[in-house]
């Protein structure tokens, strides 16, 4: 079981089906959401999953916080067992979940008593939760606004306040599934920029799901899903060199990966996989020299 | 136009009135609401906007926040107003067709008119001062004796926090369907009544879809974050009396004392 403890999140043959009924409540089709999943996280670990809508990421998400069981296969979230209910809870304080609609995820009506749900659920002592609100909401960069009411804040800034909430909880890993699918290219750079020093700072894990490329080129690991299965994992380096195989599974690459891809498809010695713009000049220099 | 309406909008501020127990406002509104109805007579009614006067100042909340919430009952209270002026028995002052305006209709008009915009005024200010969850939480902890009835005091609260949250959010996303299918050709304005509710349709089916999925996510949203349910749950804000909510209540009860000797005084004299 050494092993197991070592994890932040250990996933074998993870399965998940449901089935689709029509009206008259009979079983028309069986969905397999998930088939056969393999995943491990490590605590500290910055994780990116791939794919477009309906590939099975979010049903992924939804396990390792409980709010789906699996059909077949294990899943152990930091070491605890997920089929046993005694676990639920402990379960969701570990690993908290940010989702992708802001206005739907904000319970309370003051920023600060939202932040404050969470460890109020877990039955956290009056002064820690002040101490715990005011933490997270600093480490977010929102705790100016902690007296705001939610309606005003700005997207970006709402899913912000929900990092906060789950901050408050003190979890080792943070799920954000499409956290920043909802919000303009301003709100999505704050976000992320929040969650990876959260990752940084705090050695949070992080879980971050998402279809946009261009936000997976710092990830430590990334797993690529399609149609309930993982297709490709590696480094972000490894992943973005495979550009037809993505573009297979219907999946972009990087602007940049995308580019130099172009180039070298017309001629130009360049290597696979580069994922930012820097990488990019600096092989172009090489190919000018030689 | 739908923005107006500010029942259950917190306004942030730093006053006397905003610090004070929940509860204590709670009570300060019903006492006030039945005093509102207790009295009829000139000097009881300058009695009580005075103390509102007083209240709304102490609360720094800007009147024009307050008058706001009158907004949406305008016209209620313009066909009140008409009702009570021509419908009202008694000395008759002049005719205008076969309506009699009468003296007594007159007054109950007045009285009417300004029964409803102090109950606004009040109930408003109450929800402008009191953050929705200290509201419900005042409610929940004055409640509590009913849970030994198996009344799901916590429960209610909470879908009732619940609710004033999403006001706003359902408002503003009404007013974008609206635009959307007036965009689509859709007539909100003209047409008989019938014409009129019927057009509604189109508004209201994506409006309750759009509720419920939003309800989905948001009971989702709680889970993840370990709701699950009143027990074991502790406070950030536990309602705790101060040195101030007992100078509110020795207040309120001066408060209906003035009520009230006002009423036997002027009912004696008169």
């Amino acid at each position: 079981m050494k092993s197991i403890k070592q994890m932040m999140i250990e996933a074998r043959g993870l399965s998940h089906e449901y089935f689709r009924r029509d009206d008259d409540g009979n079983v028309t089709e069986i969905v397999n959401a998930l088939s056969g999943v393999d995943i491990n996280v490590k605590p500290g670990q910055f994780i990116a999953i791939l794919g477009h809508n309906g590939c099975g990421k979010s049903t992924l998400a939804k396990h390792i916080n409980v709010l789906l069981t699996p059909s077949d296969g294990t899943l152990y979230v930091s070491g605890m067992d997920v089929k046993d209910e005694d676990n639920t809870i402990d379960i969701r304080r570990n690993a908290g979940m940010v989702f992708q609609n802001p206005d739907n995820q904000i319970i309370a009506s003051i920023v600060e008593e939202d932040v404050a749900f969470g460890p109020e659920n877990i039955g956290v002592e009056t002064d820690e939760i002040w101490k715990r609100v005011e933490k997270s909401l600093k480490s977010v960069g929102m705790l100016e606004y902690r007296d705001h009411s939610p309606n005003r804040l700005s997207g970006g800034q709402k899913q912000r306040v929900a990092i906060a909430g789950v901050m408050a909880m003190q979890p080792k890993c943070i799920i954000l599934d499409e956290a920043t699918a909802m919000l303009d290219p301003v709100g999505r750079k704050e976000v992320l920029s929040a969650v990876k020093e959260l990752n940084r700072e705090k050695h949070v894990t992080i879980l971050w799901i998402t279809h946009y490329m261009e936000e997976v080129t710092e990830a430590d690991y990334i797993y690529v899903m399609d149609k309930g299965k993982i297709i490709m994992e590696g480094s972000p380096k490894g992943v973005f060199s495979q550009v037809e195989l993505l573009r297979e599974h219907r999946l972009s690459v990087p602007q940049i990966t995308e580019l130099a891809f172009e180039l070298k498809e017309e001629g130009l010695p360049l290597p696979d996989g580069i994922l930012t713009r820097e990488e990019l000049i600096e092989e172009l220099n090489k190919c000018r020299l030689s | 136009m739908l923005r107006d309406i500010t029942i259950g909008q917190y306004y942030p501020a730093d006053s006397k009135i905003h610090s004070l127990d929940p509860r204590v406002k709670l009570l300060a509104t019903l006492v006030y609401i039945i005093s509102l109805f207790m009295v009829d007579d000139v000097f009881s009614l300058l009695f009580i906007s005075v103390a509102l006067a007083a209240v709304i100042v102490t609360s720094k909340v800007p009147f024009t926040y307050i008058m706001r919430g009158l907004h949406s009952i305008i016209i209620l209270l313009i066909f009140a107003a008409a009702f009570n002026i021509f419908l009202t028995p008694g000395i008759p002052i002049f005719t205008i067709w076969k309506l009699n305006v009468t003296k007594e209709g007159i007054k109950s008009a007045a009285v009417m008119m300004i029964r409803m915009i102090y109950l606004i005024a009040g109930t408003s200010l109450m929800t402008l001062t009191t953050t929705p969850n200290a509201l419900t939480d005042g409610l929940e902890k004055s409640l509590s004796p009913l849970n030994k009835i198996n009344v799901p005091v916590h429960e209610i609260a909470m879908m009732m926090s619940i609710a004033l949250r999403f006001i706003p959010i359902l408002i503003e996303e009404t007013d974008k369907i609206m635009k959307a299918q007036m965009a689509r050709g859709a007539d909100f304005e003209s047409g008989s009544i019938i014409k009129k509710a019927k057009n509604m349709v189109p508004l209201l089916v994506p409006l309750f879809v759009s509720a419920f999925r939003r309800a989905n996510d948001l009971a989702m949203a709680m889970e993840a974050r370990c709701y699950h349910g009143g027990e074991g749950r502790t406070k950030m804000k536990p309602l705790k009396y101060q040195k101030g909510d007992a100078v509110a209540y020795v207040l309120l009860a001066a408060y209906l004392a003035g009520v009230i000797i006002i009423k036997i005084v002027t009912n004696s004299i008169l």
